[in-house]
């Protein structure tokens, strides 16, 4: 199996004060291409600390971590931000667009930051085309405050995409949606993962991670559960599912 | 790395950024637009002095070197320069003959009256001169022409007028051939002058009576010693020798004994424009430094609001920082932003200076010169406040730590 993350032994100890706050405490983990993986846990399961060093925006303490086949548990800052922009798309819970910024633009934010920089041409070509890969290639010159929080979320998914990385990370990433809204954004990491894209999710809700195949649970800084999802939510369904019930509902006010 | 594309992106990110708060942007470059706009117009100023004074300077003749007689003490009681009656026409001949270097001499003596032409009348200053004294002070005939040799051999009754002195004793007609009366003493017109302006100590050059040196001293001054003599050098590296070559004759015929004071002085145009235009430069160092104060105020205003502009935004920093920007990125944003915000304010400084400038000739009717050079210096400069105060926080924010800037409300 072509593992994308290999985590071995991870530790990630804070010096805050007089305190050692292990967050982390040996954790060990390989996530295969193609995958989808829901990392859950409640706060202070450590679920956070471990996506940032996922992310590369930290580094472990101690143990190895290699995304990709690089060893990056020893980068520094600027090595750690050339890693995130080529491998790694990040989709955050609060959408993170840059305001008053076109749904383009905020697209290509990634490419701007790339080494070995393309042409204004095929910059835009690629944002387009992941854009139309979430379903919003109409909206391109919409401003975030001219979009719905779910339209927002799909702006984020395509700028996550536009590097072509070979991870995307999700944080929570339908914490601020509704229902509805939440199972369309899932539907969208569904169709990505059939084509191939491997995906970590970090969440708390478990009607979410059921769209995901596989969940690891942390607590105390340790995973203590690693099991695949055996009856697995499909996104289209539960939209039909969730339409029935809405008319039940009304037909049964009626 | 980089190319010309992703600077252009981020000049256009940053010039977004300050059309954002468009308020705070315009009073932010106020302090840099007064800054560069005052140093310009205080340049301005300053030049425009200076050169006024280099043109009046330049007026009194070039090469010149003005011998005055020495102060006489009578029982402790010091006479001024002149006073000594110590130069005699003697002196000023021997000079031409002997010191090598001079090119022309001009005894002078001075004197006033009031003249009068028909029924006109007009008080002014009667100076007895030589031939050679307009060559000297470059000074140019309009009408007519200048008395000769013969005139001040024989101390003819002729005269040259001053533009001033000829319009006011002729306001109607052509003051040449015509007969002036000075102390009852009937003089006729050779010729008028071109006007000449005030000097460098604001007195009219023009309101004057130019007569041969030996009329003035017999029939004005009632003297028989000169005032001053006027000596051109032929070049200007000959002036130190002239100097030299003149003290010595002087001393030699008045037979001063070596270790006794001269009695006489000189002075000439060179340590004059030297110590006026010294003055200029210090009234213009001085402006420049004022208006250089609130160019610094300036440069404080943009620190600070780039370093509330950085709090601000945080949270975009982090985004930036996640999607792959390294710290030096975003120095550079921000750099380039305060750069903008700096330049700018120098580009509408530079205006305001300009017409400031151009306000005060308007207004006060000082004459103000702004050159291109203050105008270039004055911009690299406001960019160059840029730099220096935006370093500060285009660091802070590059240095920021990307999952706490995230997390940032």
């Amino acid at each position: 199996m072509n593992a994308v993350i290999r985590l071995h032994e991870i530790h990630k100890t804070y010096h805050t004060g007089e305190v050692d706050v292990h967050a982390v405490r040996g954790v060990t983990l390989d996530i295969a291409q193609g995958e989808f993986v829901a990392l859950m846990g409640a706060s202070g399961s450590g679920k956070s600390t471990m996506m940032n060093i996922i992310g590369c925006l930290d580094r472990p303490t101690q143990g190895k971590y290699s995304l990709d086949g690089i060893d990056v548990s020893q980068l520094d800052r600027d090595e750690l931000a050339d890693i995130r922009n080529q491998k790694i798309g990040f989709v955050f819970q609060g959408f993170n667009l840059l305001a008053r910024t076109s749904a383009l633009e905020n697209v290509e934010l990634p490419m701007l930051y790339t080494r070995r920089r393309l042409s204004g041409k095929s910059q835009r070509e690629r944002a387009l085309k992941a854009l139309d890969t979430v379903g919003l290639a109409d909206r391109a010159d919409h401003k975030p405050n001219q979009l719905s929080g779910g339209q927002q979320q799909r702006v984020a998914i395509a700028r996550a995409l536009s590097n072509e990385p070979s991870l995307l990370l999700a944080d929570e990433p339908t914490g601020n949606l509704d229902t509805r809204t939440s199972i369309d954004i899932m539907g969208v990491f569904q169709k990505l993962n059939d084509l191939g894209m491997t995906i970590v999710m970090v969440t708390h809700e478990l009607d979410i991670a059921q769209y995901t195949k596989r969940m690891v649970v942390m607590r105390d800084g340790k995973v203590v559960g690693d099991t695949p999802v055996s009856n697995r939510f499909n996104a289209a369904n539960e939209l039909c599912r969730l339409q029935e019930e809405q008319k039940a509902a009304l037909l049964n006010d009626e | 790395m980089m190319n010309d594309m992703r600077y252009f992106v981020i000049l256009k990110a940053a010039f977004r950024a300050l059309r954002r708060n468009k308020l705070r942007t315009v009073l932010t470059m106020l302090g840099i637009i007064i800054g560069v706009g005052a140093v310009i117009a205080m340049v301005g100023i300053g030049n425009g002095a200076k050169a006024q004074v280099q043109s009046r300077i330049a007026a009194l003749g070039q090469n010149v070197i003005m011998v005055f007689s020495g102060s006489v003490n009578r029982g402790g009681v010091y006479s001024g320069f002149g006073g000594a009656g110590t130069l005699t026409v003697d002196d000023a001949l021997a000079m031409e003959k002997e010191v090598p270097g001079v090119s022309a001499v001009s005894p002078e003596v001075r004197s006033g009256a009031q003249i009068m032409a028909g029924n006109n009348n007009w008080s002014t200053s009667i100076m007895g001169e030589g031939v050679g004294y307009l060559t000297i002070r470059q000074w140019d005939i309009e009408d007519g022409m200048m008395f000769t040799d013969a005139d001040v051999r024989a101390a003819a009754k002729v005269c040259v007028l001053g533009k001033t002195t000829a319009d006011k004793l002729f306001p109607e007609d052509d003051p040449v051939g015509k007969t002036i009366r000075i102390k009852n003493v009937p003089m006729k017109v050779l010729g008028v002058l071109k006007a000449k302006g005030a000097s460098m100590f604001g007195s009219d050059q023009d309101d004057t009576v130019i007569v041969p040196y030996t009329t003035g001293m017999k029939r004005f001054a009632g003297v028989t010693t000169l005032r001053s003599i006027n000596v051109q050098a032929a070049t200007a590296e000959q002036m130190a020798e002239v100097q030299n070559g003149i003290a010595e004759l002087l001393r030699q015929r008045h037979r001063i004994q070596p270790g006794r004071d001269d009695d006489f002085m000189m002075r000439n145009q060179q340590e004059i424009a030297e110590t006026m235009s010294a003055t200029t430069e210090v009234m213009t160092a001085l402006l420049a430094a004022i208006a250089s104060v609130s160019l610094l105020v300036g440069g404080i205003g943009i620190m600070n609001i780039m370093l509330v502009s950085v709090t601000e935004r945080t949270r975009e920093i982090g985004i930036r920082m996640a999607v792959g920007a390294r710290g030096r990125d975003i120095l550079l944003q921000f750099l380039i932003e305060a750069v903008a915000l700096s330049s700018t304010g120098g580009l509408l400084g530079i205006l305001s200076g300009v017409g400031g400038a151009k306000l005060i000739t308007m207004i006060k009717q000082w004459p103000t010169l702004v050159s291109p050079n203050s105008i270039i210096i004055a911009f690299a400069f406001s960019a160059a406040v840029g730099v220096f105060f935006g370093f500060y926080p285009a660091r802070k924010a590059s240095q920021l730590d990307p999952i706490d800037a995230l997390r940032y409300e």
